[in-house]
């Protein structure tokens, strides 16, 4: 037998760790509001049962709030499931009962699972959940999703759900007043059969709420108008009777309802025991130390990678060289030897000697995400990207998970309401420094800021934080005008992160990196080497190259810059594909392996240590990669969001690169 | 039904105080529909227990506790919403 299974929830209940255990996935577990932003699919076999399970994102309700809730709620209306595990936190049960109370209203196949029951415990919430169940008349059980207890039974009672499916719809009460009206309106709606792939009271609560989406599908009615006049008298009726819109009514009903459960089956504290969250709060949002306290993390963070992970580079810098000898010593001076060395050992190795470093900068990352700070430092950030850019605290997280990777930086937007934040927040992240430029930057410090390495980098990175605010203040008002959006977040409860969860995320995503130069950097290094040694006879990666000739016919344009010669032109273009490339480029064409310091010698041949640092400000600043682009593209679901990426991404770079040169000219730097 | 007798200050949330605790009287409509809703959903309904746990470093938003969790809100968008304190 196989069986579908969907996992729903709020945020931060538990959800993909459960997953994670049962399906034995490793999904990242993030403590932010949003961390599962697509739903995500694995399966397990238990009793001769195939069971397919799909953690689907965290959500509070299923209005068409944001796309985390529409991708939720269509999964439950559209696609076959056979049960809905819906997991709610012990130590939360009033609100997290409010999303039960809507997967009831859609008829879900319920059931019911109660996680971190010990620390509610601790805290004095005890749950009764036989009463629970009785009342709710769906499976209810007890689980703890981090040692898997509870695990048998719940697979146990899935199985049980599957062969004897509830209609928990008609569990659901909502006292007598609300009832008959929604009957009425049923009745209605129930005349059109096109309307009945959902339970009709759900498209009847739905229209009471106002909801988009649902208004719409009504639209394509032919009993359009009976509908839409039979609300129109119910939201009279609400408002004269309870003063109240109709969302307001049914919220109240939902929270009546939960409230009705709760005095029965569960015990709550009198008083609520501070927990250590609100002691870790007093500290980090405290009026005076609360934005001295972000900074410091950040520069901790980027102190600890760098600290820690140059040094550790070394080892494998000597790797590679001794590769490329060893090459070069076995097979001779000859085009085979030539392909390995430059095309291969230089142009992926030059790459991989930067694993310490961006596995210390995802582990950082990793560890801020799960610890629950990140939404904090949304809470502290948001009225200074409010006021000066009319922007959302909420763009924080995706901007700082951008320092990592982009890419899941541009998931991370979707836990934005508005369509044009989002948008606004993808032009953005390109700004933040991501580790794939590290490589660039450890390159041109070592051959020419040598005293001060740790403050040139740094400085790109607040470069790249400054002109996104610049750019985000510009933008908002040409493309993005007039619209301000809630800051409404929960401020989870702070957790330990675990040392295994947050070493295996930085590990996969590091190995993304590894596997980035085994595919994408080694196609574009080969291409490079041809490029590099053809037409035949030329000498290797002179400017008679073809790729000399490329980079001659296109370097005029960055004449400009400072930098107008063949090599770094090149090396931008094929930076394009993915930001290592350059230092594949550079490595190819100038080799790393004679001795360790052949690659910055020759640079310095090219570049004076200001055109060094407006190279590194274009770096910063231009095209993000491929993979980036392709990702808004598909996120924003039109090309003219990439397009229009690619348009400001490249004239900002080009923009500030060229003040930077100039300015550095006129203060008398060469 | 509230009875606002029961209460001897009525304030809207954003001019609550750090660590002030009251009950949600009423939720005006006159500001954005989708945000209430979304509230209402979060638990901002009327009767709700609710408190005031920290003003952000630079004096917005506001970090709340209702229902047994922490929300942040702008002050802007927190003005709606009466509360009663007794």
């Amino acid at each position: 037998m196989k069986i579908k299974v969907g996992f729903a929830g709020n945020p931060n209940v538990g959800k993909t760790t459960l997953f994670n255990y049962l399906t034995g996935l490793r999904q990242h577990v993030g403590n932010w509001p949003g961390k599962t932003v697509e739903k995500a699919e694995g399966h397990l076999n238990f009793d001769g049962n195939r069971i397919d399970i799909i953690d689907l994102p965290g959500n509070y309700a299923l209005s068409a709030h944001s796309i985390e809730e529409i991708v939720s709620r269509d999964f439950i209306v559209d696609e076959s499931s056979d049960v809905i595990v819906n997991i709610l936190d012990a130590n939360n049960l009033e609100r997290n009962l409010y999303l039960t109370s809507q997967l009831m209203e859609l008829g879900a196949n319920l059931v019911i699972a109660i996680n971190m029951n010990k620390f509610a415990k601790k805290r004095g919430h005890i749950v009764d959940v036989e009463k629970l169940s009785l009342l709710l008349g769906v499976p209810v059980l007890e689980i703890e999703a981090n040692n898997g207890s509870g695990k048998e039974e719940l697979l146990k009672t899935i199985e049980k759900a599957k062969e004897n499916p509830i209609d928990s719809s008609k569990k659901l009460v909502y006292g007598s007043e609300i009832a008959d009206h929604l009957s009425e309106l049923q009745k209605i709606i129930e005349e059109d059969k096109n309307l009945l792939d959902v339970p009709s009271s759900w498209t009847a609560i739905k229209l009471l709420e106002n909801d988009k989406i649902i208004r719409e599908k009504v639209e394509k009615s032919f009993i359009k108008d009976k509908i839409f006049n039979e609300i129109e008298k119910v939201n009279k009726h609400f408002h004269n009777v309870f003063n109240e819109s109709s969302e307001e009514v049914i919220a109240n009903y939902r929270y009546a309802f939960i409230d009705g459960l709760l005095n029965e089956a569960v015990t709550r504290p009198e008083v609520e025991v501070p927990t250590i969250t609100e002691k870790i709060d007093k500290f980090v949002l405290n009026r005076i130390l609360g934005l001295p306290i972000f900074l410091i993390i950040m520069w901790l963070i980027f102190q600890i990678t760098f600290a820690i992970g140059t040094p550790l580079q070394e080892p494998f810098e000597y790797l590679f060289a001794f590769i490329g000898e060893l090459v070069s010593g076995l097979l001779g001076e000859n085009i085979l030897s030539s392909f390995i060395v430059n095309g291969l050992v230089n142009g992926v190795g030059g790459v991989l000697v930067f694993i310490p470093i961006i596995f210390l900068m995802f582990l950082m990352i990793s560890v801020l995400e799960d610890s629950g700070y990140l939404a904090r430092a949304a809470f502290v950030m948001d009225r200074i990207m409010h006021k000066l850019v009319g922007l959302h605290g909420k763009s924080f997280i995706p901007m700082i998970l951008g320092f990592g990777c982009g890419v899941p930086g541009i998931m991370a937007t979707r836990t934005m309401e508005h369509e044009r934040d989002r948008i606004l927040t993808m032009l953005l992240i390109p700004f933040m420094s991501c580790t794939a430029r590290l490589p660039i930057y450890t390159l041109f410090v070592a051959a020419f800021f040598t005293a001060y390495q740790g403050e040139v980098i740094f400085s790109l990175y607040l470069i790249g934080v400054i002109v996104a605010i610049i750019v985000a203040t510009i933008l908002k008002r040409v493309l993005f005008k007039g619209i301000t959006s809630p800051f409404v977040m929960e401020l989870p409860t702070y957790k330990l992160p675990s040392f295994k969860g947050v070493l295996i995320h930085a590990w996969e995503k590091t190995y993304g990196f590894i596997r980035k130069a085994g595919t994408l950097i080694l196609a574009a290094s080969v291409i490079i080497w041809i490029l590099s040694s053809f037409p035949v006879g030329v000498e290797y990666g002179s400017h008679e190259s073809a790729i000399g000739q490329i980079g001659n016919f296109a370097s005029p344009i960055f004449e400009p810059l400072g930098f107008g010669y063949w090599q770094p032109t090149v090396a931008l273009i094929f930076g394009v594909v993915a930001k290592e490339v350059v230092v594949s480029t550079f490595s190819s064409l100038f080799g790393v392996v004679e001795d360790g310091s052949g690659i910055g010698l020759a640079l310095q041949g090219i570049f004076t240590p200001l055109t060094a640092f407006t190279f590194l400000v274009f770096i910063l600043l231009y095209i993000p990669c491929f993979s980036f682009l392709a990702t808004v593209k598909k996120e924003s679901n039109s090309w003219k969001w990439p397009v229009i990426l690619l348009g400001v991404t490249v004239i900002t770079a080009y923009i500030v690169s060229f003040i930077v040169y100039n300015v550095g000219l006129l203060i008398g730097f060469q | 039904m509230i009875n606002k007798n029961e209460f001897s200050v009525i304030k809207s949330l954003n001019e609550l105080k750090s660590e002030e605790e009251g009950t949600i009287i009423s939720y005006n409509d006159s500001g954005e529909v989708e945000l209430k809703r979304h509230l209402l959903g979060m638990g901002f309904v009327k009767g709700s227990k609710i408190k005031l746990e920290k003003i952000a470093p630079l004096g917005d938003p506001i970090k709340i506790r209702i229902k047994g969790y922490s929300i942040s809100l702008r002050k802007n968008e927190a003005k709606n919403i009466e509360i009663g304190l007794k």
